[in-house]
This record gives C-alpha cells, sequence and structure tokens, in this order.
C-alpha cells in the first residue's frame, strides 16, 4: 500500500488532501488527527477528562452530546481555538499526521491553515464576497498576482456550491447575503486556504431546513477532499453526514464508532437513552 | 377511574382574589399610570430646561457679539505726499515704510474741518480715529506704492469710542465726565455722518489681525494660528498614543495586578482637574527640558496629557463592541493576532475610535487653565509661524479681551466665544459625519 506509506510519511506541512485519499484503504490507516487523554480546564473547572479519539482522513466525523458535555471545547482544542481563552489549560496529546499540534515548534497561524473552521454563527467580514475568500490564502501567500487569486476565489466558491449565487455580485458586500449562503460563504472562505482538516461547530444551527440541507449536501462532497469533524445537535444530521460518530457526556468520551452502529446498535446505554431522546 | 374523590384544587390560593381586590388593582392601576406620566414630564421638563439655560447662553454671547462682527470707519480724504512719504522719489519700500503716515491721516481729517484751529480741538479730532489705523495705511501704500503722491478717499478704521458711540454703546445724554467722547467729539461725528462720511463696515480685521492694545484693531487670528498648531501637536501626540495604548490593554496586555493598576490609573487621570496637567507641564517640560515658554508645542505636549485618557477609554470601547465572531473568522483561518487587529478589529473600531480622538480634541481646544501655567497667557501680536513660536490660543484670548476693562473688548469677548462655539460645532459635526461614513454593519 504506497498510499499508506506515503501518509504515514507526510508530517509536513500543507500537504495535499488528495494525497490522503488513500485513507479509504480500512481501519489499519493512521488517523488523519489522533487525541491521547486530552484534558482541559477553564480555570479551575475541569471540562474535559481525557479524551481518546481518533479522526480519520476523508470521513465526516460528529460529535454529538447533551449541552456543556465537552464538545465544542475538544473541537476547539484541534486547532488550539483555545488558545485565546483566559485561564485556558490543556492536558494531553493531540496529533495531526502524527506531530503533535501543541509542541513548541508549531506555529499557530500555519496550523490554523491546515485545521480550517467553521462557526456556529455565519460570520463573514464586513467586506465583499470577494475579500472575504481572498483574505485567508492573501495573507498567507497562495496567489502570484490577481489572475490566481482569481482562480482560487472561483474554485472555493464553486466548492461551496456558491458560485452561481454570487458569480455576477463578487464584489457586493458579503453580509448581505441570506444566512445559508452566508455560512456557504465562511465554508468557502475555509477551503480557500485549503486546509486538510474542517472544523465544524453547529455549522446549521442559525439555518433554516432548506439552507441547512444546502450545507449538509456540501459536507458530504467536501468530505471527499477534506476531513471534516462536525460537532451538531440534531441527531438525524450526524446520521445523515457523518461516518462515524462520537458520544460525549459530561466531558468524557462515551462511546465512539461507526455512525449506522451508533445509531442503531449503540454499545452504550447512555448512548441509546440519548440518541433516543429520552435525556438531553 | 374508580379515584370518585375530587382531587383537591392545587392552585387555590392563587386563584383566590381577596376581599376588595377589584378596587385595589384600579387603583393600583391608577397610580402606575400617574407615576408613568409623572416620569416621562420629568424628563420633558429637564430636557426643555437645559434647553432654556443653552438658548439664554447662546443669545446672551450673540447679543453681546454680534456687534463685534461690524466696525465704524471713518472716510478721510488723504494726500499720500510724496514730499513727505518719499522725498527722493526712490520707490524703495524701507524708504517709503518709515513715512509718517499718522500725520498724513490727522491732516485729512483735519482739512475735513477747517474750522478747528486750536490744539485741545484739533486732539479731539485725532481721537476719532484708531490710533493704529496709520500702519493699514501703510500696508496699503506699500502693497500699490503707486499710491504714492495722490490724494484719494480712504476708509479710516474708527477709535473704538467712536465705534461703541456709534453702536449706541456710549449715551449721547450722558453727563459729559461719564462719557469718554467729549462735546466736541460728538459734533464732528454727527457732522460726520450728515455728510456719509462714516459707516459701519463687516470687520474683516476681527479674523485677520492678531491681539493688540486698540480694541478696534484687535482679532483673533494669531489666537486661531495658535490653536490650531496646539491642535496638530495635540492630535500628532495623542492619536497614536492613545490609541496604541488602548489596543495593547484591550488585546494584548495580560489580565494581572500590573494591567488593572494601569487601568485604575487611565480612568483616574480621566478626572484629574486640568489646571494639574498645566502645572506638571510646567514643571516638566519648562523646568526641567527648557522648552519654549508660550509655544503651542509645550502646550500640545500637555493638552496631550489630558486628552490623553479619553481617547483610551473611548477607543478601548470601540474596540470591545467588535463581534467576537469576526475575531474568531479571522482566527479561524489562520491570521495571526496582528493581522486580526490590523485587518478587521481596527477598521471595524475606527468611527467609534475617531469620534473618541474628535471629542478629545474638541475637549483640548476649550481648555484654557494648563495654558495659563505654561505662559500661553502673554500678550502676543503676531500669528506664530511655527509651533515653537510664542502665541495664545482662542480660550487664552477670549480670557484676555474679558479681563479688558474697554466696553469694545466687551463685545469683541462675546465674539471670539462665537468663533470658538463655531468650530466646536464642526468639529463635533466632523465626528458625526466621520461615523455616518465608516460605520459598517454585520
Amino acid at each position: 500500500m504506497q498510499g499508506e506509506t506515503a501518509l504515514n510519511a507526510t508530517a509536513l506541512a500543507l500537504d495535499p488532501p488528495q494525497a490522503a485519499r488513500a485513507a479509504e484503504a480500512g481501519p489499519k490507516t493512521a488517523p488523519k488527527m489522533a487525541t491521547r487523554g486530552v484534558k482541559l480546564w477553564y480555570g479551575a473547572k475541569q471540562a474535559l477528562f481525557g479524551i481518546d479519539l481518533d479522526i480519520k482522513a476523508n470521513e465526516a466525523t460528529a460529535l454529538i452530546g447533551p449541552s456543556g458535555c465537552g464538545k465544542s471545547t475538544y473541537l476547539r482544542c484541534l486547532n488550539r481555538m483555545n488558545d485565546v481563552i483566559e485561564g485556558c489549560r490543556i492536558e494531553g496529546e493531540i496529533t495531526l499526521d502524527g506531530e503533535d499540534v501543541y509542541d513548541r515548534r508549531i506555529d499557530v497561524v500555519q496550523l490554523r491553515a491546515r485545521v480550517g473552521m467553521v462557526f456556529q454563527k455565519p460570520n463573514p467580514f464586513p467586506k465583499s464576497i470577494y475579500d472575504n475568500v481572498a483574505y485567508g490564502p492573501r495573507i498567507h501567500g497562495l496567489a502570484r498576482g490577481k489572475a490566481e487569486m482569481d482562480e482560487i476565489v472561483e474554485q472555493s466558491l464553486k466548492g461551496a456550491g456558491l458560485w452561481k449565487e454570487v458569480a455576477d455580485r463578487l464584489h457586493a458586500p458579503g453580509t448581505g447575503l441570506s444566512g445559508g449562503q452566508q455560512q456557504r460563504l465562511c465554508i468557502a472562505r475555509a477551503i480557500a486556504v485549503s486546509p486538510e482538516v474542517i472544523l465544524m461547530d453547529e455549522p446549521c444551527s442559525a439555518l433554516d431546513p432548506i439552507a441547512t440541507a444546502h450545507v449538509e449536501e456540501l459536507i458530504d462532497e467536501l468530505r471527499h477532499d477534506f476531513t471534516i469533524v462536525i460537532v451538531t445537535h440534531n441527531m438525524q444530521q450526524a446520521a445523515r453526514v457523518s461516518q462515524r460518530t462520537a458520544f460525549f457526556h459530561l466531558g468524557k468520551l462515551i462511546e465512539v464508532g461507526e455512525t449506522d452502529q451508533v445509531f442503531t446498535n449503540p454499545r452504550e446505554r447512555m448512548t441509546q437513552e440519548y440518541i433516543t431522546g429520552r435525556f438531553g | 377511574m374508580t379515584d370518585a374523590a375530587p382531587a383537591p384544587d392545587r392552585f387555590s390560593r392563587l386563584r383566590a382574589r381577596p376581599e376588595g381586590f377589584e378596587e385595589r388593582s384600579k387603583a393600583l392601576t391608577a397610580r402606575r399610570y400617574a407615576r408613568e406620566r409623572r416620569f416621562k414630564a420629568l424628563g420633558l421638563g429637564a430636557i426643555l430646561v437645559a434647553m432654556a439655560l443653552l438658548l439664554i447662553l447662546l443669545s446672551s454671547v450673540v447679543r453681546q457679539g454680534y456687534g463685534a462682527f461690524w466696525q465704524t470707519y471713518v472716510r478721510v480724504p488723504v494726500t499720500l505726499d510724496a514730499a513727505v512719504l518719499d522725498p527722493k522719489g526712490t520707490g524703495d519700500p524701507e524708504v517709503i515704510g518709515k513715512g509718517n503716515f499718522q500725520k498724513l491721516i490727522y491732516e485729512g481729517l483735519f482739512g475735513l474741518f477747517p474750522e478747528a484751529k486750536a490744539r485741545p480741538e484739533r486732539r479731539q479730532l485725532t481721537r476719532l480715529v484708531s490710533s493704529g489705523a496709520n500702519l493699514i495705511l501703510r500696508q496699503k501704500v506699500l502693497d500699490d506704492p503707486s499710491l504714492v503722491g495722490t490724494t484719494r478717499d480712504v476708509w479710516i478704521v474708527a477709535s473704538d469710542e467712536v465705534d461703541q458711540f456709534m453702536k449706541g454703546a456710549i449715551a449721547r445724554d450722558a453727563p459729559p465726565a461719564a462719557r469718554p467722547l467729549k462735546d466736541g467729539a460728538i459734533a464732528a461725528i454727527d457732522r460726520l455722518e450728515a455728510d456719509g462720511r462714516i459707516e459701519q463696515r463687516f470687520n474683516t480685521l476681527l479674523f485677520t489681525q492678531g491681539d493688540s492694545r486698540e480694541p478696534e484693531l484687535a482679532g483673533i487670528w494669531g489666537a486661531v494660528v495658535g490653536s490650531f498648531y496646539l491642535m496638530l501637536v495635540t492630535a500628532l501626540l495623542s492619536t497614536p498614543l492613545g490609541v496604541g495604548a488602548a489596543l495593547y490593554l484591550e488585546e494584548f496586555a495580560p489580565k494581572s495586578r500590573a494591567t488593572d493598576f494601569i487601568e485604575v490609573n487611565i480612568n483616574n487621570l480621566a478626572a484629574v482637574p486640568s489646571i494639574v496637567f498645566g502645572l506638571l507641564g510646567l514643571a516638566v517640560f519648562l523646568g526641567l527640558f527648557n522648552m519654549p515658554r508660550s509655544a503651542p508645542i509645550v502646550g500640545g505636549l500637555t493638552l496631550t496629557l489630558m486628552t490623553l485618557p479619553t481617547i483610551v477609554v473611548a477607543t478601548r470601547a470601540a474596540l470591545r463592541a467588535v463581534p467576537p465572531s469576526i475575531h474568531q473568522a479571522a482566527l479561524g483561518i489562520g491570521a495571526s493576532k496582528v493581522q486580526t487587529i490590523w485587518h478587521h478589529v481596527l477598521p471595524l473600531a475606527l468611527p467609534g475610535i475617531l469620534t473618541g480622538v474628535i471629542i478629545g480634541l474638541a475637549q483640548a481646544l476649550g481648555e484654557t487653565a494648563p495654558l495659563l501655567m505654561i505662559g500661553m497667557v502673554a500678550f502676543v501680536v503676531d500669528a506664530p509661524s511655527t509651533p515653537f513660536d510664542p502665541s495664545t490660543a482662542l480660550p487664552v484670548q477670549i480670557y484676555l479681551w474679558a479681563d479688558s476693562p474697554e466696553r469694545a473688548f466687551t463685545e469683541r469677548t462675546s465674539a471670539a466665544i462665537m468663533i470658538l462655539l463655531a468650530f466646536l460645532i464642526l468639529m463635533n459635526l466632523i465626528a458625526v459625519l466621520l461615523r455616518r461614513r465608516f460605520e459598517r454593519r454585520w
């Protein structure tokens, strides 16, 4: 398996996500991201109690669980967005392609270019649609000249399924779009820097059902090129878009497995009770 | 259902209405309405009182000051005698400049009153025109040397007494001892008026001249230039310092005892009386660094200390108003902290920052006390040509004029107040416009 060895060997920054396609191969493949014994404190309050979880390449991994269970906190550990929170302390190991993301030698800016993020509320910059998408490539120096940038913007918007709707008004403000379009713009902005992993923190919770369906379809398409981790409150959504599901409760990982298995035949009673709506 | 016994009503106590509930409820409602009406009336009353006071203030200033925008002039036939001004016919400005223009004006005036031969009578006549009128005539001739040797009617600035008399501020029927103009002078004014030789014209001198001991020649130009330099120095120093300090405190500083201490002290600084800043400026800038006395550069430095807290507080509020989602969005695609701030946070906070800066500068523009301490209260005739020259400022000029006994200075004090207020309104207008222009919605 050439692909497998190639994947194991690349610990370098910004390797193309296509290279990771070989991960289809099966359970023996090294995970894209792995966490071991991750514990997190906000001041004196502990929010995560030792999370061991592998995130496989080119899959959508759903994190589910009741409010306050730590799934968003865990998600934000993966690209060190918790760094900016005052009094936040983390223990344990988080790796991206075998590299510790909390290593001193890792530049957090580079890390976030490799592990992008889409937030709960659509948060486009108050700039034009074009500039929203072009911002990431611009600061990371991914385009030489206007023509290349135009291509990047076009591919990103096409990838986010927004191109047809905005092609004729790229210089209109991004904040003038509808909620669903704004969220897809944020996805386009995230993929424009060609990340390897995209973290999505309840990306549909502020959207109406039609916009949600749009974004869900998009996630299913994107997972072929990117690795996706999505936090959601919506069981059906987790079932629809993800291949693997992890169930969190009170800062602990209760169960993780193939989405079909978790939803049809969970191993833990607590998972069973949660997904059938008996608590939460 | 076998359970025949009716379940006890769980909410019986809540549903029970006490005796006389209806009336009490009505009374309560009526009281509530009355209270709301009183509250609204009180608020409206407060606004009306404030408006009335403002109106009284403004109308009194305008009533006292509008006269200063007009100045009485006397049309005098002046013979610009070449024998007096340029006897050798050199045409050299230096020679002409030394001519006795005062004498020419007086002679023209005496020509209008040929019957006045005695010295006391002539003395009365010379008091009709400003003792500084010669300087203006001299400038006119220097600008156009071809005037030498001609005789022409020239509008000469009247003295402040004549001006005030024409404006009705000096009563004609007051006892002669109580008025500065003697009977002879009043008779002369009447004759000039009958001949159409006396007139009130728009007072351009008020805007073009520096300070003067003669009220009719005193203008605010020097003070305006001084204030401009003050604002320039203050804006150039306090904006980067204030915005930088606010940025650091808001975005970078770790939460610690030290930063808390700094924060408290910045807020304390805002409450320090301005004269204390003046003393500080005196001790540090003049005493320690030996900077030039009375200079706008020192005034600007002192006012910078005063405006800093205003700008810091306003900037921090503006930075805090930028939604955290914008922060996260930028960090989430790998922008560094500095990039996030420069590309996203600062542009969004700009309207608030600009408003804070302009309000701080407007405060500084109206500030007098610290300037008194660093010697900007001196009598300065010339407008400063650099921030290092001695100068006054608008509010100090008002203070100086308010201190002068002449009736004409009272008028000019109010006029200067109007001009200062106009500048302040202009600055606030700019603040509003900038806000509108840069405000973005998300």
